[in-house]
């Protein structure tokens, strides 16, 4: 009977539709596990008024419940809890998210459900998200304007003053790294220009004087711009709040620090849909602040994208011409067949390893060399001869060079001979062949080389580390003074933010969610990288599809 | 004995060659003591012919007689294959195409080839015509629409696609595409055009068209052309060359060729012997 079901093969089918499911289910539960830890963080959440008393001493706790656990009672005991009159062997126990940092110990804390007297959600219980020491959880007492108290809805013109407060702060903001980012950069430029002519010996009074005119002209630009800029900060500086937090004690927030203000407990479906958006919108679009624990992670996208082209648009004409000459012009001998053996091995090398090569070869060596030859003037600090995206592009174009290489050569060896021998008979060249010919059509099989490399190479952080990502990358690598593009600049990488994020940040409960959503982010850009590579692949092979005879 | 009586293309009846010795303003193509070795092993002896300028020429022959390998030696093809070697010599306009100082891209310029299967470029039908044009830098539009015109029809194929000139040439049925790849080749006007079995993967009908249009190219072209179908040599060609074992065993006028065989093997093959 056993026999009978072994011989008709069913087990096999069993056997590879299992594996297949395992596979299917590991994938979709990874993504589903992280996209609900990470995107239901900007959920407003209710926030909650606690009133203890039993193993503490008799408080209020106000705070968002981040987490619940039971915890077995003989530890609670060994920790020197008193938990006498409490029965059963498991305890429950809450972590509430305080806030309020700069007032309380810790902005997190574990509170037992059996110290726990009562428990209500105010309605006016307000959130201040804020640029310093996260967020603020509290009763708007009074609002100020401008010296004066607000007597006449308090609450609904503290929302248009926070709204004014942020606009004029990004104001200031785009100021600074605007116009007076553009003075400092060209400020530094006309002291590398002065310090050149020095080098050459060429720096004649004449020279000189034009120099001193031109940052003359720079300084007196950059006193109108301070001056706006200090008026901008002033005005953003005229309002305060005055809050009751937890400690029933009235604290003063200027307003140029918050943010953003919500009251979740009086929140109802549609104004909490509309909020987490506003709120993932800032999470994708802003700065980081605080370290990393808060804010945004644009530049780690931005880092990430750019830094991944880059390497597409190094590593595509490489490999499609290292496979050109592996598979058209050598000589298919035993020295042809190890090399392309080697290349292929190198696709096995550590990336980390690459990483040393990286930091070695571009960086020290060559980037080294560009400096001694290029930059004089700017030493001793270093131009090229340090991290930057240009040589992590380098690094990553060398790691995944094999997977381009592979494909491209599959390619070829696909495309009929007949095809060439076409062309070849109408005088064409071996060249001109392959040119008009052969790696056209060879196209979608370089594409999924690209589509490969690219899936490599986005998910990559331990090389990096290395040659160019930092955790906190004052200005991005594309901006809008010349040349624009500034290939010797650090980065910043959604791989290396998590990284860094979770295990390197001084708040390690606050970075959790920020750990999730940045990876739910990275598995997104990675796929959206994808997803492109293979449209592209898709639209080449339908126009060369038909020559499969 | 099975009979085959071929009909024998009679309209050239009087215009009879001397194929042994054809002046030099009649010959197209002299193969003069031509060997040809795949490594060790030879695949062509002693090749001696003269092809006549302006006229089909046909070679017949069982599977792996070497008319192809033939076929491939007058524009060198054969350089592709690494383990090919030739000896002897093929004149071209008196001049020996196998020597060194031959530009083989400007003798396949010269020669042109169509291949057993339609080999169409992934490119539009346009551009396929022409290719060989844009190889040699010519940008004119003027020109290069003129060219594609008379090319096309020269290959009796522009009134089926003179609408859809830009549309991929896969859109095509085989035997268009066959006619496509024709017109690819006269579009650079070459002296002889070498067919390798045209029509072997093509239905009845695409065959025939293809047939009437060889009769046409004769006029401006020298074509040389090899079929495994005798019909077919008979109804194309006006003179026919037949190979056995990598030998040219008999070589006369088409005519003179299916009648009246001097060979006992021609005469085997024709009246299908073996084959």
């Amino acid at each position: 009977m056993v026999r009978q079901w072994f011989k008709s093969g069913s087990p096999w089918i069993w056997m590879t539709g299992g594996a297949v499911s395992i596979s299917l289910i590991s994938v979709i539960g990874l993504l589903a596990m992280i996209a609900w830890k990470g995107l239901s963080f900007f959920w407003p959440t209710e926030v909650v008024q606690f009133e203890l008393e039993g193993s503490v001493a008799k408080q209020t706790v106000i705070g968002e419940i981040y987490d619940r656990e039971m915890v077995p009672k003989e530890r609670l005991v060994a920790a020197g809890y008193d938990l006498s009159d409490y029965q059963d062997e498991y305890v429950e126990r809450l972590l509430v998210k305080t806030g309020n940092r700069e007032f309380v110990e810790l902005d997190f804390r574990w509170i037992l459900t059996t110290d726990i007297q009562s428990q209500s959600a105010p309605e006016e219980m307000a959130v201040f998200e804020r640029s310093k020491n996260g967020n603020f959880y509290g009763y708007v007492v009074r609002v100020i304007e401008d010296g004066q108290v607000v007597s006449q809805n308090p609450v609904a013109r503290l929302e248009e003053l926070v709204e004014r407060a942020v606009d004029l702060n990004e104001e200031a903001l785009d100021l600074q790294n605007g116009d007076i980012g553009h003075i400092n950069y060209e400020l530094e430029r006309l002291r590398l220009k002065e310090r050149g002519y020095q080098l050459d010996n060429e720096l004649t009074a004449e020279i000189k004087a034009d120099l001193e005119a031109q940052r003359a002209q720079l300084r007196e630009d950059y006193k109108v711009f301070e001056k706006r800029l200090f008026e901008l900060r002033g005005d953003a500086k005229r309002d305060y709040v005055v809050v009751r937090d937890m400690r029933g004690e009235e604290v003063t927030l200027p307003l140029y620090q918050v943010l953003d203000v919500w009251f979740p407990n009086n929140m109802g479906f549609f104004a909490k849909v509309g909020h987490y958006f506003s709120q993932t919108g800032k999470f994708i679009s802003d700065d980081p602040r605080e370290a990393n624990t808060e804010g945004g992670v644009f530049p780690a996208i931005f880092g990430t994208v750019f830094m991944v082209m880059l390497m597409a648009v190094i590593v595509t004409p490489f490999g499609v011409i290292a496979a050109i000459y592996l598979h058209e012009y050598a000589a298919k001998n035993a020295v042809t067949k190890m090399i392309r053996i080697a290349v292929i091995n190198l696709a096995g090398v550590p990336s980390i390893v690459y990483g040393v090569f990286g930091l070695g070869f571009f960086v020290y060596m060559l980037g080294g060399s560009i400096d001694q030859l290029f930059y004089p003037e700017a030493a001793p600090s270093p131009v090229f001869g340090t991290p930057g995206v240009i040589w992590s592009a380098l690094t990553l174009a060398i790691l995944t060079l094999p997977v381009v290489i592979v494909s491209t050569e599959e390619g070829l060896s696909r495309i009929p001979s007949s095809v060439r021998h076409g062309s070849l008979a109408l005088g064409a060249t071996k060249a001109e062949t392959l040119w008009r010919i052969i790696v056209p059509m060879a196209s979608p099989a370089i594409m999924t080389g690209l589509i490969l490399a690219v899936a490599r190479a986005a998910g990559e952080v331990a090389p990096l580390m290395l040659v160019g990502v930092v955790k906190m990358a004052p200005t991005l690598p594309l901006d809008g003074n010349f040349p624009y593009i500034h290939l010797d600049r650090k980065f910043m990488h959604l791989g290396f933010h998590i990284y860094d994020v979770g295990f390197q940040s001084p708040n390690v409960e606050a970075a959790r969610p920020l750990v999730y959503a940045t990876a739910f982010l990275l598995v997104t850009v990675i796929i959206a990288l994808n997803i492109t590579a293979i449209g592209i692949r898709n639209h080449l092979r339908e126009k060369f599809r038909a020559l499969e005879h | 004995m099975i009979t085959v009586a071929p009909q024998v293309n009679n309209a050239d009846a009087n215009t009879k060659l001397d194929l042994a010795n054809l002046s030099p303003e009649q010959t197209a193509l002299e193969i003069k003591d031509l060997d040809l070795y795949y490594g060790d092993k030879q695949a062509l002896s002693k090749i001696n012919m003269l092809i006549p300028k302006g006229q089909v020429t046909a070679f017949i022959g069982p599977s792996g007689c070497g008319k192809s390998t033939l076929l491939r030696c007058i524009n060198r093809m054969n350089d592709l294959v690494d383990t090919c070697r030739i000896e002897g010599e093929i004149n071209l306009q008196g001049q020996n195409i196998y020597d060194k100082s031959v530009d083989v891209a400007a003798l396949r310029r010269n020669v042109g080839m169509v291949f057993q299967r339609p080999n169409p470029f992934p490119k539009s039908i346009y551009e396929n015509v022409v290719y060989g044009l844009r190889l040699q830098g010519i940008k004119d539009k003027r020109k290069l629409d003129e060219v594609v015109e008379r090319s096309l029809r020269g290959a009796a194929l522009w009134d089926e696609v003179k609408d859809r000139l830009h549309d991929s040439a896969f859109g095509l049925s085989g035997g268009q595409q066959q006619r496509l790849v024709i017109a690819r080749s006269i579009a650079i006007e070459p002296e002889v055009l070498l067919l390798d079995e045209p029509t072997s993967a093509l239905d009845p009908i695409s065959t025939l068209v293809i047939e009437e249009l060889i009769n046409d190219l004769k006029d401006k072209y020298t074509v040389v052309i090899v079929t495994h179908n005798m019909q077919q040599a008979a109804r194309v060609s006006d003179q026919t060359a037949f190979m056995y074992m990598g030998e040219l065993i008999e070589y006369s006028d088409t005519n003179t060729l299916f009648t009246t065989p001097t060979k006992k093997k021609t005469e085997d093959y024709i009246t299908g012997r073996y084959g």
